[in-house]
């Protein structure tokens, strides 16, 4: 017999990870908690911070959970948790929209990944336009300020850090063409259909 | 959003996903099934609180077992301040059974001089070099080599066929 080392129970190790996670978020040890949330769009990873939710990221179109993990460890700080209680208003509230039972969300926005200037009041026009609304790039780029800054606007919707709850695919191409989106094409259309807009092309 | 530098910090969670399996491996050798949960958990608070300023080119498998070194102390101290726990039927403590169960001799090592067992744990739980135990413990590697040596005479004392494999 020898000095080995121990083996730690079946699925001890998760457990325990899983545990201090939640508690480093409780304590507010953490200044960032994420989950993954499976939708009819895709693997979504949402982030929150104690002021509120900050990102919403398409894994796949925005890489993998490593890639959008680093970035938000850069911009926000690396005291990152996996912590999926923290983010259970957030979860219902996107399954519920998700099932045609909400028009609009209630969870609390952290700003601090939307950079400042145009590109700031670019979404914060965004964010006012309604369940079932269009705008144009130039509608929204005229509110925000800057009439011909419709390209500025496309870029800066591009760049939303809380897509689908800073509703930057009710944002259409000028002439009623579907335009691009930070989650694909073909997502941005599941969006539009879920609030009663149908674009076939 | 920008890409990033490799010189930074991982995300926490990576960090703790990383070690867990070695911190909780090191801290059952350490101090016992029975508090080695509660150990984990305060070995990746801690290492949470002073994340922040930790240098993004440490050793950070280094890093969580030396605080996990200093978690397995701070259990010892606090069972050397209890009152001997009452002895189970077959005349070992609740603890003790449990290692008995493991069937390896790591009850035995708790036993153990503290210098002697945190040696024999960083070294054949946590698979650390005695370089490595040696500047975790403020000590030299040649006495960190001689705690190893002379808690492994004690073991084979106590029971001739333990052998340190590694």
């Amino acid at each position: 017999m020898s000095l080995r080392p121990p083996e730690p129970a079946p699925g001890q190790a998760a457990t325990l990870v899983a545990r201090t996670a939640a508690r480093a978020a409780e304590q507010g040890l953490a200044d960032v908690a994420y989950t993954i949330l499976d939708s009819p769009v895709g693997r979504l990873v949402a982030v929150a911070t104690a002021r509120g939710l900050a990102r919403i990221a398409y894994e796949l179109p925005n890489g993998d959970l490593d890639t959008i993990l680093d970035q938000v460890a850069a911009r926000l700080s690396p005291r990152i948790v996996e912590a999926p209680k923290r983010l259970e208003d957030v979860r219902r509230e996107l399954d519920e929209y998700f099932a045609g039972r909400r028009e609009t969300f209630g969870v609390t926005l952290d700003w601090a990944l939307v950079p400042s200037g145009f590109g700031r009041r670019v979404l914060e026009q965004t964010a006012r336009i309604p369940f079932g609304a269009t705008r144009s790039y130039g509608e929204i780029a005229a509110q925000a300020g800057s009439p011909r800054g419709f390209r500025a606007a496309g870029n800066a919707l591009g760049a939303n850090p809380i897509p689908i709850i800073l509703p930057c695919h009710r944002v259409l191409a000028r002439g009623g063409g579907l335009g691009g989106y930070t989650g694909g094409e073909e997502c941005k259309r599941s969006l539009l259909s879920i609030e009663g807009r149908c674009f076939v092309n | 959003m920008r890409s990033v530098s490799v010189s930074r910090l991982p995300p926490f969670q990576r960090f703790l996903d990383a070690h867990a399996d070695d911190v909780l491996r090191f801290l059952i050798a350490s101090v016992g099934r029975h508090d080695a949960d509660d150990a984990f958990q305060e070995t990746f608070l801690s290492a949470l609180r002073a994340y922040s300023r930790l240098r993004p080119d440490s050793d950070l498998r280094g890093w969580a077992l030396t605080i996990a070194h200093r978690k397995a102390l701070d259990v010892h101290r606090s069972r050397a301040r209890r009152p001997v726990p009452v002895a189970e039927p077959d005349g070992r403590s609740g603890d003790a059974r449990h290692a008995g169960i493991e069937g390896d001799h790591w009850e035995r090592v708790r036993a153990l001089p503290p210098r002697q067992r945190a040696v024999l744990t960083l070294r054949y739980a946590g698979d650390l070099t005695h370089a490595e135990i040696a500047t975790l413990l403020g000590c030299s590697a040649d006495a960190a080599r001689r705690a190893a040596a002379d808690g492994l005479k004690t073991l084979r004392k106590e029971e001739p066929d333990v052998a340190a494999t590694a």
